[in-house]
């Protein structure tokens, strides 16, 4: 696979090792956060960590779509899907998440709700289409990726004047919860917990631009360096990282080069501020109640959106008391430090966001690095 | 996680539609968010969608930074070793 | 007898459906049984048919029967490289031969959903009935039911196999120790692509063909080079375990053995064999080959002093071409599968958790 095998080189792999390790000053600490669950796959599967001096430690973000997704917001799909008998459609991503009632998704199509999982936004309009007798429902999440897909089908559910057709709309902003973490007493207070720099998004990049990061390295005096999924590119950027810190930069750097520039995909940003506009505020599983971070649906699509026809309310539903999920997305804590860490809590049934999909800390953890906790 | 590939486009179908290749795989997805896709252009997919153009020479420019590393990271333990020491 | 029945019409293949009266037990079964299933399944002389079951012959003096069976569910019905009468031989009979028995009948169990055309019905039977003579095995009995349409996803089939183990071997999947050498007959995630391809909502165009295979001939070529280590009545020779991994990939079949023979397993991961097709199909939707399924793959594991040798025997089978040494038993009381991946780190391979979906967005 060209652009994908070389980023996944096993000897460059070394030799960035080799200057990370040469680079970073032996009795200082550097604690990074990658803020997606992407860099979090790539840094786990490719056993990334081991490849990292002591000194240099990464922290799991917030950045997986589906662990931060709340569970009120699963319940509202599951109750279109089971007490609206319309046909709702997801990524497959979502179809295991533990819901109230012990529901998920997919144990509510074993109870007869209508789920199917789509590839696309797109595959959910043209069902629509296909069956003009049944209602629809895109169950719509995801970051600033997956949100310009659901702004065209939606543009193009109007357009078409498809009445059977509309939009659960979950989809949130990275910058928010990015300045969520920054603005948290724990990392605001110098000494407390050190975030020294972040590996700012992928693929959320390519869409958004470098430039939203700019106000963070400059307001917060953190590094970022934009960085791809693969393995290579993890550790370029912190290297990249280490080399600001020790220069005292706190700069936005584009290692994504190859597909992320400054302003980013415009006509995306476009198409997407036509049909979406901020919520004043929105849920975060593990972040809690995150001010202007998600969007909604703009007026004149009221008509294709699930929330306003058919009329939900959202009724929070709060992790179990013992999560310590706010306190390892802030980097305060770690997976293990967590009483219920894989004895209550464990894939086959989280207890809270970081143990949703295999993405998040805790479950990245639990799936490919507990061999880890007997050489500690 | 965003799950995203680069795949070359290898067709250009009508309404925004192209066929792309990875690996030998071939998968239909919308041209619609990137403007003037042709054939043999990079991109990166997601959800069916291209989110955006891969330029070459911007990949091969990160790839000969990777190898830098080792360049610097010589220079740097002949004249570094000292320099840490101290 | 299924001579000389007096039926007015001939089955009709190309626009008939299977319908309740299929199932009932009158004649319209027993027209299916003798116009579509005896010939398919025609061959063997050795057991009779028509009773309510078949007796079959005794085995050879010391050798004892193993029993194995397995449901086949799969949609679609028609894949590359396969259908559902074809996998339901080859599961069947791949079940016998990682016990390191001789596969001989096979009985099969048909729920068919009202409704199913008879002549898709036909094509799998005689694919099931091709597959079961290249294999060498007989499908003496067997059973048909209908359920309502909307009941059934076309058709199911259960299949059991009996088969016969020699004196003196025994291959359990407790049986391995640390220092033993893993072995992997080819590449993985073949089967599971191959029908991911066809799902209606994640459908890509590829060349990637199911690896379903009957692969009691490739045991068999192993088990001359390498017996059991019981036949050898040496711990420190032989083999010690077969397994076929199957639903929840390589992944689940080595935890299972970790956990079975209270071991650990280390894998090196770039020499696990994968296809660029289904590496580049894993790609696009987020999925680990590791934790695919496989219908035609087989893990051995052998004593260390053995390993040259059984590497050599799976190569020189056909359907062991790509076969490869991944890893090794190891000590380990919390019973981990690890891996040194191929970037140069090291990371856990876990169970499967839940079904295995597509990661999106
Ligand atoms: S182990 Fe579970 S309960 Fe504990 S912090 Fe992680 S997700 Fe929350």
């Amino acid at each position: 696979m060209k652009f994908v095998d070389e980023f996944r080189d096993g000897r460059l792999a070394q030799t960035i090792a080799r200057a990370i390790a040469a680079e970073a000053t032996p009795d200082r600490r550097y604690a990074f956060m990658e803020f997606c669950g992407g860099h979090t796959h790539a840094i786990s599967r490719y056993g990334v960590a081991d490849l990292l001096p002591p000194q240099v430690r990464m922290i799991h973000g917030p950045g997986c779509p589906v662990c931060v997704l709340p569970i009120g917001r699963i319940d509202q799909a599951i109750h279109l899907a089971l007490q609206r008998g319309v046909i709702l459609c997801t990524y497959g991503d979502t179809l295991r998440v533990p819901a109230s009632d012990g529901l998920s998704l997919l144990k509510a199509k074993a109870r007869g709700a209508d789920i199917r999982m789509v590839y696309s936004a797109a595959d959910a309009l043209a069902l629509a289409q296909a069956e003009p007798q049944r209602e629809v429902v895109f169950f719509a999440i995801g970051f600033e990726t997956t949100t310009p897909p659901t702004a065209l089908v939606l543009q193009q559910a109007r357009r078409l004047d498809l009445r059977n057709f509309s939009v659960l709309c979950c989809h949130v902003l990275t910058p928010s919860a990015i300045g969520n973490i920054l603005e948290s007493p724990e990392v605001r207070e110098l000494g407390t917990v050190p975030i020294d720099g972040f590996v700012g998004p992928a693929h959320v990049s390519t869409v958004i631009g470098s430039r939203p990061y700019e106000h963070f390295a400059e307001e917060y005096r953190k590094p970022v360096v934009i960085a791809g999924f693969e393995p290579l590119d993890v550790m370029q950027a912190i290297l990249m990282l280490v080399r600001q810190v020790n220069d005292g930069r706190c700069e936005v750097e584009n290692e994504f080069s190859r597909a992320v520039c400054r302003d980013g995909n415009l006509k995306a940003q476009q198409r997407v501020s036509e049909v979406f506009e901020l919520r004043k505020s929105f849920e975060w599983r593990g972040l809690g109640v995150v001010p202007y971070s998600a969007l909604r649906i703009r007026e004149a699509y009221a008509e294709w959106d699930a929330e306003r026809r058919y009329v939900l309310d959202y009724r929070g539903v709060p992790d179990h008391k013992a999560c310590e999920c706010g306190a390892i997305l802030r980097g305060v804590k770690k997976p293990t430090d967590c009483k219920l860490f894989a004895t209550v809590c464990t894939p086959e049934n989280p207890m809270g966001s970081c143990m949703v999909s295999s993405e998040g800390g805790c479950a990245a953890h639990y799936t490919y690095g507990r061999h880890r906790e007997r050489a500690a | 996680m965003c799950l995203a590939i680069p795949a070359r486009v290898v067709e250009v179908l009508a309404e925004d539609q192209g066929i792309v290749d990875l690996g030998g795989i071939r998968k239909q997805i919308s041209l619609e968010l990137i403007d003037g896709a042709a054939v043999g252009d990079y991109v990166i997919v997601h959800v069916g969608y291209a989110l955006s153009r891969l330029d070459p020479a911007e990949a091969e420019r990160t790839l000969a930074l990777f190898a830098a590393a080792e360049a610097a990271m010589n220079e740097g333990a002949a004249d570094g070793a000292g320099g840490t020491a101290a | 007898m299924s001579r000389g029945r007096p039926y007015v019409r001939p089955l009709d293949l190309k626009r008939g459906c299977v319908d309740l009266s299929h199932g009932a037990g009158g004649r319209a079964m027993q027209q299916l049984i003798d116009e579509l299933f005896v010939p398919a399944f025609a061959g063997g002389t050795a057991v009779a048919r028509g009773d309510d079951g078949a007796v079959l012959p005794e085995l050879a003096y010391g050798e004892r029967a193993v029993i194995a069976t397995d449901s086949h569910v799969v949609s679609p019905l028609f894949f590359p490289g396969g259908d559902i009468g074809s996998l339901s031989v080859h599961g069947t009979v791949n079940d016998l031969a990682m016990m390191g028995a001789r596969p001989l009948y096979l009985s099969a169990g048909f729920v068919l959903e009202e409704g199913f055309g008879l002549g898709e019905l036909a094509r799998i039977v005689a694919s099931m009935g091709r597959a079961a003579r290249a294999a060498g095995v007989q499908i003496v009995t067997g059973d048909t039911k209908v359920v309502e349409q909307g009941k059934g996803d076309g058709v199911f089939i259960t299949t059991t196999g009996f088969g016969a183990l020699p004196a003196g071997r025994a291959l359990s999947g407790a049986h391995a120790r640390p220092g033993d050498r893993i072995l992997l007959s080819g590449s993985i995630g073949d089967h599971g692509m191959a029908i991911m391809s066809l799902r209606e909502s994640l459908a890509f165009e590829t060349e990637i063909v199911s690896d379903s295979a009957a692969l009691h001939d490739l045991v068999a070529a192993l088990l001359a080079a390498v017996p059991s280590s019981s036949e050898l009545a040496d711990p420190a020779r032989g083999l010690r375990l077969l397994r076929d991994p199957t639903r929840g990939g390589l992944a689940s079949t080595l935890n299972e053995i970790a956990l079975q023979s209270g071991v650990g397993i280390e894998l090196d991961e770039t020499a696990i064999p994968v296809r660029p097709q289904v590496a580049a199909a894993c790609e696009f939707l987020g999925l680990d080959p590791l934790y695919v399924a496989n219908e035609g793959k087989l893990v051995a594991v052998c004593a260390a002093a053995d390993t040259d040798r059984a590497l050599a025997a799976l190569r020189a089978h056909p359907l062991g071409a790509d076969a490869a040494i991944i890893g090794e038993i190891t000590d380990d009381p919390q019973h981990f599968v690890q891996m040194r991946t191929g970037f140069g780190g090291r990371r856990n391979v876990d169970w499967l958790s839940g079904e295995q979906l597509p990661r999106i967005c």
